[in-house]
């Protein structure tokens, strides 16, 4: 199926991504890595890298570094499922330019106890509800979105639940990557009998295994679960343990089976004395599958810096270990369903500190005596206690039966508050079935005993010999389902949201199209109790509505509260009344370049005022960074901290054409005041009319600096070329004038 | 599991001597013994989960195969598998897959496939 390749400079167009998905088969199957290898780029050589993307959003400091945008050896994980997959469709996109490919979808609550496929498009509750047409739908965007960045994306959900080999062969059969599986998830968090969550699992086992899915197991949740994380690393590794070796007996290569590992402890307490003996530990052992390194949530509350600081701290496990797969978390999940921002933060924060601690073993070594390796060991062989025991007490089942897992106590040690499962309880319990001698299953894929053999000998190795093919044979067999419910579906949803869709109008938006959320950020003088209430007062007063505080940090019990509140505006923007920042003109670097070779120019420039930011400054001026110097312009540098009048006074004694007044601090208005003394000295000296004044600085718009009298000014972003242009413009009018 | 004090440094003499190497081979060792009758449950058993996905791979929507497994269910043939039976009354009856499929999704035909799997158990 032909599809237009997307243009960057148009939306995503949803309406045609959901329609005409009866006939749209996947454009491949199976994970995919990155292409790891050194990347020499600008001045710098980056060991841990892969290759670059065709297109992206770098890093913000990027812009002193010639725009370079390395990225990680490990496939990079988002997580995007806001309840809406219509809207997660453009965050997809979003993250996928900050570096993401690996889009993983949370499934709506309740899914895995839903006895079936759901079908159709309803809208989630802390997910989205998986299914076929959702997943055709994303995965046809995804097609495109890979094309666009120049990098497969794989997506990923779940095959958890009652109804696990159903969704294994749905997963097959449109195109999805990657998947969780691990029958331990099912039996001890989601109360699924623990007989049929391991029969089961082995028939999903044995489908991801032939379409080449990648495989994350469920272990992490236990530290998520457990009350002092940190103790149960003994117990997760049996956990890796059990479905590792599970997985391989079923079929799935060892390359595909990706063991989900979070380092269990964050700050405050010792973060690394705590997790980097696991994380060793846990390498040394399952040394033959991948890691999945995912970040800590346990102990996240509301504030995304202090998040950010523990996911950094996680990351730098990463290199000091290893990663396959890096998983972000948003730094927001400790208050809501992540929204966009946050999604793309935690792909950046992930790319900025992978990319800084580049080649970090080439210059540390984790020590082999001492604390970490006995940990390490202790560990392990607190493991192999484990397994022992539930040997003892009969086998996996008993052991869960027992209450084995989940204790809080760092084994042996228990404190009889593990999750207890009764081998004849949970849901599902007896459905399993014997097969009798003539069982037989005419399809691929298929797990464990089948009789075909009865039918033809020859087709036993072939079962799907006997119905000319499966669905994975054969795709056009598969029977696609677009709605099922009138009320709530993806084109009524559409349909509420049509007015910001292809129109002028639109809304602030957090996660959903037209949301109108907003976040405030907000310091009262005030003890908390006082300045939440006076917080959410605030946004009232601001004309939002269903304000509510999402975070509060105490400065100082009396002095002072940071409170940030969200609520939603109930207004549109019309962006056809808006009055937009000019564009600047620029001319060609030819042309810049004869021209000034036939009229040379001379500029003076430096920071203005008590002013000592010169980075910007440099950037516009030197020739190694693209500045003016580059064009033939020639200047002279009067250093930081000028007093203004230096400026004018340099200029008149080199007969300069131009001024270049760099202003950063912007404290008080002194940006202003000094664009105006400029003016003002400029004309004291009867040098104004001969002199082009321009302004600089990370505060100044063009707009502005010409309010304060300025000929031009230039913001963040501003380039040499931008400037020289500018220079020629008005010596070409001077000219015109003279003449 | 009943509370109990740490008693790691009493229950660890035995593994103290191994070497790094052989403790980990020991603990997959253990691992493997602790998996291996679970996957053969997996090669013996099956479930209405796994019949639904067997018949999904013979090309039916998801709605048939919930129709198809429980008729199924319920007249005590799921042991000889969903996908057998559906492939059995279509060679018999010498028509489509999907024709004989849809046939049993509404009892049709249900007690011929009793009678050629010799199945007696009350419905």
């Amino acid at each position: 199926m032909s599809m237009k390749s997307l243009d960057p400079n148009q939306n995503l167009n949803i309406d045609n991504i959901v329609s005409d998905l009866k006939n749209y088969r996947p454009k491949r199957h199976g994970w995919t890595w990155r292409d790891k290898s050194s990347q020499k780029m600008g001045p710098f050589d980056f060991k841990q890298a892969s290759t670059p993307l065709k297109r992206s959003i770098a890093l913000q400091s990027a812009r002193f570094l010639g725009g370079i945008d390395p990225q990680p050896d490990a496939v990079v994980t988002a997580e995007i499922a806001s309840g809406r997959f219509e809207d997660d469709i453009r965050r997809m996109r979003m993250a996928a330019y900050h570096g993401a490919d690996h889009i993983m979808v949370i499934r709506t609550a309740g899914q895995s106890h839903f006895d079936g496929l759901l079908e159709g498009t309803p809208q989630g509750v802390g997910g989205i509800p998986i299914t076929r047409k959702q997943i055709r739908a994303q995965r046809k965007a995804l097609d495109l979105i890979e094309e666009e960045v120049g990098r497969p994306i794989n997506y990923h959900s779940y095959v958890s639940g009652i109804a696990g080999p159903e969704i294994a062969v749905l997963f097959a059969e449109e195109g999805v990557n990657g998947a969780h599986q691990d029958p331990q998830y099912n039996v001890l968090y989601r109360n699924i009998n623990m007989i049929r969550s391991f029969v089961d699992a082995a028939e999903s086992k044995k489908i991801l295994a032939y379409d080449n899915i990648a495989q994350i197991d469920g272990a992490h949740n236990a530290n998520a679960t457990a009350r002092d994380a940190w103790k149960v690393m003994p117990e997760l590794l049996v956990q890796h343990a059990i479905n590792s070796v599970f997985s391989e007996m079923v079929g799935i290569k060892p390359e595909n089976i990706c063991l989900s590992s979070v380092p269990p402890a964050a700050p405050p307490s010792p973060d690394l004395k705590l997790n980097l003996p696991y994380a060793v530990a846990l390498r040394e052992y399952f040394d033959r599958y991948k890691i999945r390194a995912q970040m800590n949530t346990k102990y996240m509350d509301s504030s995304t810096r202090e998040a950010t600081v523990t996911h950094v701290l996680n990351l730098l496990i990463s290199r000091l270990t290893s990663a396959d797969i890096q998983s972000t978390i948003t730094p927001d999940e400790g208050r809501n369903v992540p929204w966009h921002v946050f999604n793309i933060e935690a792909l950046d924060t992930t790319k900025q500190a992978m990319m800084g601690m580049d080649d970090l073993l080439s210059m540390v070594d984790i020590k082999d005596e001492g604390y970490i390796i006995n940990k390490k060991r202790e560990i392990q062989e607190r493991a192999c206690l484990m397994l022992e025991e539930i040997i003892e007490l009969g086998g996996y089942y008993e052991a869960v039966e027992a209450g084995m897992f989940v204790d809080s106590g760092e084994y042996p040690a228990r404190n009889s508050d593990g999750i207890k499962r009764g081998i004849d309880g949970g849901i599902g319990v007896g459905t399993v079935i014997k097969r009798d001698d003539d069982y037989m299953a005419p399809v691929t894929a298929h797990f464990g005993y089948n009789n075909v053999s009865q039918y033809d000998e020859s087709a036993q190795n072939i079962p799907s010999f006997l119905i000319n093919g499966s669905t994975f044979e054969n795709p056009e067999k598969i029977q696609y389902i677009d709605e099922l419910d009138e009320t709530d579906n993806v084109y009524l949803r559409m349909e509420e949201t049509k007015k910001y869709r292809n129109t002028h109008l639109t809304k602030p938006e957090v996660e959903w199209l037209g949301d109108g959320v907003v976040t405030v950020d907000l310091f009262f003088p005030l003890e908390e109790r006082i300045a939440v209430q006076a917080a959410i007062k605030t946004g009232e007063k601001m004309n939002l509505v269903d304000v509510e505080a999402i975070h509060k940090e105490i400065l100082h019990p009396s002095e002072g509260t940071r409170v940030q509140i969200k609520g939603r505006v109930n207004f549109d923007i019309d962006t056809s009344k808006l009055v937009l920042p000019e564009l600047l003109d620029t001319m060609s670097e030819d042309e810049v370049f004869d021209y000034i070779k036939a009229h040379p120019m001379k500029v003076v420039a430096g920071t203005g005022g008590n002013d000592e930011h010169s980075v910007g400054m440099r950037e516009v001026l030197d020739i190694k960074h693209g500045g003016v110097e580059k064009y033939g312009v020639e200047y002279t540098y009067l250093g930081t901290s000028v007093p203004i009048e230096k400026f004018v006074d340099a200029a008149i004694e080199m007969n300069a054409d131009a001024i270049l007044m760099s202003t950063i601090i912007s404290h008080d208005n002194i940006h202003y005041k000094n664009m105006r003394k400029l003016n003002d000295y400029a004309i004291e000296n009867g040098v104004r009319d001969k002199l082009i004044l321009i302004a600089g600085g990370t505060q100044v718009t063009p707009e502005i600096a010409r309010k304060h009298k300025m000929d031009q000014g230039f913001g963040r972003g501003a380039t040499g070329l931008q400037i020289a242009s500018y220079l020629i413009k008005c010596h070409k009018a001077m000219m015109s004038d003279e003449n | 599991m009943k509370e109990r004090n740490d008693d790691y440094n009493k229950r660890r003499e035995h593994l103290k001597t191994m070497s790094d190497k052989e403790l980990k081979e020991y603990f997959f060792k253990l691992s493997e013994k602790i998996v291996t009758p679970l996957v053969d449950m997996g090669k013996q058993y099956t479930s209405k989960s796994i019949e639904r996905s067997v018949l999904l791979r013979m090309g039916f929507s998801s709605i048939e195969c919930k129709a198809i497994v429980d008729v199924l269910y319920d007249h005590h043939l799921l042991s000889k598998g969903a996908g057998h039976c559906v492939y059995r009354l279509a060679k018999d009856s010498s028509i489509p897959i999907r024709e004989a499929g849809l046939k049993l999704s509404q009892s049709e035909n249900v007690e011929y496939l009793r009678e050629v799997f010799d199945v007696h158990e009350e419905s």
